[in-house]
């Protein structure tokens, strides 16, 4: 197994999947010449030539249709957004567009796209650049959603996404694309809708996605010193959710916290527990916590930004409440 | 379709109502008017009626049943007719059997624990003031991983206690409780006293509208636990005396007075059931093991380690386990199953010089004995003044389960045996 | 604005003589539209038909003309006023009013409704129903296209609203700028639903902003289906060899409200003008034409008339008498099937 960073992770899946399939391109801002705002796509204008790596204009509603389109007519576009945060100028495309075409149409025209970018906070970006939206998407019926949180599974998501039929929206993270981790080497791929346990454990569930995961884990750590045994779900796909997943961990442990970078209100840790009060009500123990960001847009001073943040700490101390710990 | 049968507020205080005896049977015919069952509330039995006609296609609740006012307990429709919650006419009672279901199996069963009500409207003797008809019933705080465990395995929600937020009963408190196992039958060191019902570890006892009544009227009086507390002086002179003897004669054989309340209290506990019990919400657990728990004192506060089937031991066995617990227990090395399960407990602060105190009861335990130390004090004994040793029991009560001269009966035969302890070898 | 004004009309070419047989199919093409678009009404007004209904009454010649200038190949996208467009490319007037109709036999099998059609087959890429949304979608066809190397063409329709809003500047933008085989048409028909055209754009000679854009922009008389053919024609060849888009403003009225539930006329526009609109009716102007040509007499108007006719009726009957789409049917289509 190579170690990879997660955005070569990224990258190879791109190269991989381009040389494959000639229907396969990428569209977006900075995505060629400047080998992409954050490098995921070096390299690949090189290799791959203008026809098939495109750089468009500062157009997020205009290149984002352009891509549904395309897709309307059995191309597979990647359509990269610098932010997610850009995204919300194209969500006419995405929600109105390529999420629905298949329906009104019959089932006789798809659109198997892929929006991708980072998305959520990185460090002191201030309010517009540092938002989580997978609940937005998440709330759409026709898309998918996919937020891998390692190298590995960001490089076997991303091939079954562009090898999707549905238009699916994969969330990256800028903190994430420095983040080492082995890969698998060949051919690497992870189906959607598939959670991943990243820690076993017996005492209590936490529930987490892209960049939780990685607190979610150092609480677990901290967790195992005093004797608390947390399995850590990744949920890696929001939609279509991976309830059986969650429900077998909850089954087992009894106490579920659910930690996401975004908001709470009618966040996707909402939509977990819904789904755990009605099909695993007789297994809980305790009520189901939620650990998410502070309901506030995001600050710019960094200590601010870290009490609105959601990290281990705050994961440690969910994980007490659900375990009647102090 | 079926029409529903529910239980009738028939009292205008009535909160859920017993359902003494079905009248019509399943397959009957019923007209409407007609009697479907007689129907014990707070204040009397009173009678069911049918509202609808047609075939009693389905009793959902058996005899004895107390179910709150509301819930179903009948269906009538045309013969035959499927009904919402399974099945046509047939199978047994669905709800409100009250076995003692922890009870391991011991024939016979402890007689599903239902003695026969009395039927009759509450007596006078108790005047009580009309109940808030829309008081809610004392609510269980339970998960509902408790909650499923606890039908899985028949464990009373009532019952335990819950260290979650408010009260709540988690898995936890159940795990200590199934591995106390309320009814585990012990080898008999010796010939074991006689113990009613066959054997049973306990018999529940279906509480009557009037003692729920006086149950919920005493909680809004005085809180959570409605305590009283009764005190009563005994005579330790034959006690000392024999214990000197004993420890005299055999080094090995030292026993406390602790250790010697603790047996009289076991052996006492056996002619009061009313006060060897636990307060379970909706029924009282009269008790036929008695299992006493023992005050410790510890660096962090009090344990309390139970002396298991107390009444069966000899003096020697309770001695010789209250210093092995305690020595555990002050090395915080107690199993849970060691510390949980007490029917009655005892706590003396006699060796810190206390004359008398009261005793914080141990729900779901109904009483507890508060003992101070012996001191010899002047006394009128045959009319004359001696100097004899004498020590302050005081009893809390939960009035809920015993009563003042419950309670007090109890003392007088705890008096008895402290005072001529030949009677707890007779 | 509208028919106040004398709009230039020198883009019409040419003499019409050897075209008989295509004149009388866009007669017959646009007689189709107006019969039945009023059997649409109709059945709106008696409930067959729910939900928006936007006719296309008095814009026939634009459906027709435009339409009759493109290969099957080539792509189709239009708004949510979208009937006319459907019908001549050749989507069935039953699977049209079948669609409208809600049943399962429609041509997006129930699910998409007046504003929603489509025909994959026809490459006719449906009615959207946010304004401006199918603009970036044509470009994607467009850009497809090129992609794949093909000399397929995407025809873009809009109504004059659309291009007031975002979508219409990056998408014409991006299409300049990669030279991408698109004909932008502009139904100009005066009113974005209540609004004037003078009290919406800064310049309302739309053609001209396709100066920005450095495509030709050509103003086109849409009551005349001749002239909207000729300059399709010219647009979609300079697509089709790899000279880049065009920007085609197509001066039509329509003569109904802007759906069902709005008045022909009234608050925002006066009697008078819609009157006067209707002066320069589209079936009326072929029709003169190839009378005066000799290809038309009551006779074949009679015939033309009587086929449609039926043909309307057969569609509404088709439509009444199919079934409703199954109930499993509300969950398919969500999502691709699972197996490829």
């Amino acid at each position: 197994m190579a170690v990879l960073t997660y955005r070569d992770a990224l990258n190879a899946a791109l190269r991989e999947e381009m040389q494959r399939d000639d229907n396969v391109f990428l569209m977006g801002e900075e995505v060629a010449e400047y080998d992409g705002a954050y490098k995921v796509s070096r390299g690949l204008l090189k290799e791959f030539g203008a026809r098939r790596v495109v750089d468009t204009p500062i157009a997020e509603l205009g290149f984002t249709g352009i891509g549904v389109g395309a897709a309307m007519v059995g191309l597979r576009p990647v359509i990269e957004m610098m932010t997610m945060n850009f995204a919300l100028l194209a969500i006419d495309q995405i929600v109105n567009t390529a999420a629905k075409v298949r329906y009104m149409s019959g089932g006789q025209i798809g659109c198997p796209l892929v929006i991708r970018g980072p998305g959520g906070a990185a460090l002191q970006l201030g309010a517009q650049h540092s938002q989580a939206f997978e609940s937005w998407y998440a709330n759409i019926p026709g898309l998918k959603v996919v937020m891998p949180a390692t190298p590995a599974d960001a490089k076997g998501l991303l091939k079954s996404a562009i090898r999707d039929d549905n238009p699916v929206i994969f969330i990256e993270g800028e903190m994430l694309y420095n983040q080492k981790g082995e890969v698998p080497d060949g051919e690497h791929l992870i189906p959607l809708g598939r959670a991943d346990i990243k820690r076993p454990g017996n005492d209590v569930t936490i529930i987490c996605h892209s960049k939780t995961v990685a607190p979610a884990m150092n609480a677990a750590k901290s967790l195992a010193d005093e004797g608390v045994d947390a399995e850590v779900v990744d949920l890696r796909t929001i939609r279509p959710l991976d309830q059986d997943a969650i429900l077998a961990s909850v089954a087992k442990t009894h106490r579920v916290v659910v930690a996401e970078e975004g908001w709470g209100f009618a966040g996707v840790g909402a939509q977990v527990v819904d789904l755990i009060q009605r099909e695993a009500f007789d297994d809980l123990d305790s009520p189901v916590i939620r650990v998410h960001q502070a309901d506030v847009p995001m600050p710019y001073n960094k200590h601010l930004e870290k009490a609105a943040k959601a990290d281990a700490a705050k994961i440690v101390a969910a994980v007490h409440q659900a375990c009647y710990r102090g | 379709m079926a029409t529903k049968v529910v239980m009738e507020a028939l009292s205008p205080t009535m909160e859920e109502g017993r359902l003494v005896e079905w009248k019509k049977n399943e397959g009957d015919a019923v007209a409407v008017g007609d009697v479907l069952a007689e129907v014990e509330t707070d204040k009397a039995v009173m009678e069911l009626v049918a509202r609808a006609a047609g075939t009693l296609i389905k009793q959902s609740v058996a005899a004895g049943s107390t179910v709150p006012v509301a819930a179903t307990v009948a269906w009538i429709g045309s013969a035959g007719e499927a009904v919402p919650g399974g099945g046509t006419a047939a199978g047994g009672p669905a709800a409100g059997v009250d076995a003692a279901a922890a009870q391991p199996a011991a024939p016979p069963a402890p007689a599903a624990a239902t003695p026969p009500t009395p039927q009759q409207p509450a007596p006078a003797a108790v005047e009580l003031p009309a109940v808030p008809p829309s008081a809610p019933a004392g609510r269980i705080k339970a998960s509902p991983l408790a909650r499923r465990i606890a039908a899985e395995t028949g464990i009373d929600l009532g019952g335990v206690s819950g260290s979650g937020p408010e009260g709540r009963i988690i898995k936890r408190d159940l795990d200590q409780l199934a591995t106390v196992g309320p009814g585990e039958p012990r080898p008999p060191e010796r010939a074991p006293r006689q113990r009613a019902e066959g054997g049973a570890a306990y018999a529940d006892v279906t509480l009557t509208p009037m003692r729920k009544t006086i149950a919920k009227r005493l909680v809004q009086s005085i809180g959570p636990i409605p305590t009283f507390y009764l005190t009563a002086e005994a005579d330790m002179e034959r006690a000392s005396d024999a214990r000197e003897a004993l420890v005299a004669r055999d080094e090995s054989g030292k026993f406390s007075f602790n250790d010697f309340i603790i047996l009289a209290a076991a052996t006492a506990l056996h002619q009061h059931p009313w006060v060897n019990a636990w307060w379970m919400e909706d029924k009282v657990r009269q008790w036929h093991e008695v299992h006493i728990g023992v005050a410790v004192a510890v660096d962090e506060g009090l344990i309390t380690p139970v002396i298991r089937n107390a009444d069966q031991k000899s003096l020697r066995e309770i001695a010789a386990e209250v210093r092995e617990l305690a020595g555990r227990a002050r090395e915080r090395k107690l199993k849970p199953e060691e510390y949980t399960g007490a029917t009655f407990s005892i706590s003396n602060l006699g060796m810190f010089g206390i004359d008398e105190f009261t005793a914080v009861i141990n729900p779901p335990e109904a009483a507890i004995l508060a003992i101070g130390r012996i001191e010899p004090k002047p006394v009128v004994v045959d009319g004359e003044v001696r100097v004899r040793r004498r020590m302050r029991i005081t009893m809390s009560c939960d009035h809920r389960v015993v009563d003042g001269a419950t309670g007090a009966a109890f003392l007088k035969t705890l008096v008895e045996m402290l005072e001529y302890p030949l009677a707890l070898v007779w | 604005m509208g028919v106040t004004e004398s709009p230039p009309r020198a883009r019409r070419r040419g003499p019409d003589a050897p075209f008989a047989d295509q004149y009388r199919a866009w007669l017959r093409g646009m007689i189709l539209i107006r019969r039945f678009e009023e059997k649409a009404g109709e059945a709106y007004a008696l409930g067959q038909v729910g939900g928006f209904c936007h006719l296309y009454i008095g814009q026939e010649a634009v459906a027709v003309g435009t339409l009759a200038a493109i290969r099957p190949d080539d792509y189709v996208v239009s708004a949510y006023r979208e009937h006319g467009q459907a019908l001549a490319r050749g989507i069935a007037s039953r699977a049209v009013m079948a669609e409208l109709y809600g049943k399962a036999t429609g041509c997006s099998h129930g699910k998409g409704g007046s504003m929603h059609l489509f025909d994959a087959s026809l490459h006719f890429m449906g009615g959207h129903a946010i304004v401006g949304s199918q603009i970036p979608l044509g470009t994607g066809f467009a850009f497809a296209a090129r992609y794949r190397g093909t000399d397929q063409v995407s025809l873009t329709y809009m109504g004059e609203a659309a291009a007031n809003i975002g979508a219409f500047h990056e998408s014409l933008n991006i299409a300049g700028l990669w030279k991408l085989p698109v004909v932008y048409v502009i139904e100009n028909n005066g009113y974005g639903m209540g609004t004037a055209v003078k009290r919406a754009a800064a310049i309302t000679e739309l053609y001209q902003r396709a100066a920005s854009y450095a495509m030709p922009g050509v103003e086109v008389d849409g009551q005349d289906v001749v002239a909207v053919k000729q300059a399709t024609d010219d647009a979609v060849g300079r697509a089709r060899r790899g000279e880049g888009p065009s920007l085609l403003e197509i001066r039509t009225f329509r003569y109904m409200g802007h759906s069902m539930s709005d008045a022909a006329s009234g608050t925002y526009r006066s009697k008078e003008e819609l009157e006067s609109s209707r002066q320069r009716d589209p079936i009326v102007l072929l029709e003169t034409r190839m009378r005066e040509l000799g290809m038309l007499d009551d006779t074949g108007l009679g015939a033309i008339e009587a086929d449609v006719a039926a043909e309307v009726a057969d569609a509404v009957k088709f439509a009444e008498e199919s079934p409703e789409p199954a109930p499993d049917q509300l969950w398919t289509d969500v999502y691709a099937p699972e197996a490829r």
